[in-house]
């Protein structure tokens, strides 16, 4: 499928976008397995139809729902983002979905819901790395609400006019621009809305290395490494993190009055 | 204890130093053509790190194996292992400068703050001297015992290096385990060796 050509929406970026052939190559996706090439190498084992989603909670319509189904629901948009990894490497990346607040409009959660939790699938037949404890499984990521709500927050299905290959989390993933990679949470099953914050798996893993917000913070070092610079796959040298990955503009007021040193 | 005779092996240290010098060229080779992956220059700075440990692990390694086997072999290419250690924990480190578009501010930053950056850049250090005095020249010129001395900071380093390792792992410790595990073992053959009596030949 061709990329049609289209006009930028307000939150696109207009950067070069990320060749397909590295973008579905150099993954962390550690339910395949750990190394960088393991998600492309292995990701056929991964069945992403017949796939049901359940979505549950503090919510007025829980519902368990086919993915074709919930895909239907939702005219599906492009967006163009910056995508950056904890690591210190970053990709542009051209994804097909819909924003989680739709999605959210429609189950409509309760007075009480406060957090969203996303919970991976959790089946070692399909994900061979999940044969061993390096994380515990299944994987759980989450958000704010307001965060949750935020029209950046979008789900994705599609990556560059093609269905959302194995490597990048098929058949539904969450994307996050202005957070570390690891909070879009890829291969959902399950959405759940919380009065609690959801204990997310790289916060348990290593609790001193990765927050619960994970905001892309060049002033914010990781323990082994500075985060004020990334590699943009494709570039030789490196270049500045932008605060909030760039989307300071639309997404700071979520977090005015926070010390986002504490709250990393 | 009987010795088996030295066999000559004339060809035994120049295949260790071309050999040794070979994944250098690969990598070299790849880099030029692309063939390092999306990114080439995390997938070098891995590379050179461990190949740097594996040199210096087989280096540790030729001392109890010459003991262990009464073989002379592996203390005639003790020498070329440990200098290409020292080459690719070089090469390792100047990747980590160009990576880092070799800024000191940058880099002291890393090295007093992270202590993962900390160990791996002491390990360097320590293993220059002991390059600086491999020849047969700085031998004489130091005295045995006092260079026998100064080379035991290669404990040092390859306990730092395996640190580094470590803490250079994200998740999954198996291969740094590995490591660690070896090191020890190494170690481990040294003192049980120092505490029995030494038989005379």
């Amino acid at each position: 499928l061709a990329q049609a050509r289209r006009p930028l929406g307000p939150y696109d970026t207009s950067e070069a976008v990320t060749p397909y052939a590295q973008a579905t190559t150099y993954n962390n996706f550690y339910e395949f397995g750990t190394g960088k090439d393991d998600p492309a190498r292995l990701a056929g084992s991964l069945k992403p139809r017949p796939w049901t989603v359940l979505i549950d909670g503090e919510v007025k319509k829980p519902v368990r729902v086919d993915i074709d189904t919930l895909q239907s629901w939702f005219p599906l948009e492009d967006r163009i983002y910056r995508m950056r990894c904890v690591e210190g490497w970053s990709m542009v990346m051209p994804w097909l979905g819909f924003p989680l607040a739709a999605l959210l409009r429609r189950i409509e959660p309760n007075s009480k819901a406060k957090y969203v939790q996303f919970t991976a699938l959790h089946d070692p037949k399909q994900f061979p790395g999940q044969r061993g404890n390096v994380l515990d499984w299944p994987y759980v990521e989450g958000l704010r609400l307001d965060e949750a709500l935020h029209p950046l927050t979008f789900m994705a299905v599609g990556l560059q006019g093609r269905v959302l290959p194995g490597q990048n989390g098929a058949p539904l993933r969450l994307v996050v621009p202005w957070k570390y990679g690891f909070k879009s949470i890829k291969s959902v099953v399950r959405i759940t809305l919380t009065q609690k914050q959801p204990r997310t798996t790289w916060a348990l893993a290593a609790p001193d290395e990765y927050g619960f917000y994970a905001n892309v913070n060049p002033a914010v070092p990781h323990p082994r490494w500075s985060q004020a610079t990334e590699r943009r796959i494709g570039e030789l040298r490196r270049r500045p993190t932008l605060p909030f990955n760039g989307y300071a503009e639309q997404v700071a007021h979520l977090y005015k009055g926070m010390d986002l040193r504490r709250f990393f | 204890m009987p010795r088996r005779a030295a066999p000559p092996l004339p060809w035994l240290a120049p295949g260790v130093v071309v050999g040794g010098l070979l994944p250098a060229g690969v990598l070299l080779l790849d880099a030029l053509t692309g063939a390092l992956g999306a990114n080439p220059v995390q997938r070098a700075t891995l590379q050179t790190g461990l190949l740097a440990l594996t040199l210096l692990i087989l280096s540790l390694a030729c001392t109890p194996l010459r003991r262990l086997t009464g073989w002379t072999w592996p203390a005639r290419i003790r020498k070329a292992l440990g200098l290409l250690a020292f080459g690719y924990a070089a090469l390792h480190f100047l990747i980590y400068l160009f990576d880092h578009a070799f800024t000191p501010g940058v880099v002291l930053e890393d090295v007093v703050k992270r202590p993962f950056v900390t160990v791996g850049f002491a390990a360097l250090l320590l293993l220059l001297p002991l390059a600086l005095t491999s020849t047969r020249d700085a031998v004489r010129r130091l005295g045995f015992p006092k260079w026998q001395r100064l080379h035991q900071l290669v404990y040092v380093a390859a306990s730092l290096g395996v640190l580094h390792y470590w803490w250079g792992v994200k998740k999954d410790h198996t291969p740094p385990l590995v490591a660690v595990l070896v090191v020890a073992f190494l170690f481990a053959l040294r003192l049980i060796r120092r505490r029995r009596p030494r038989p005379r030949p």
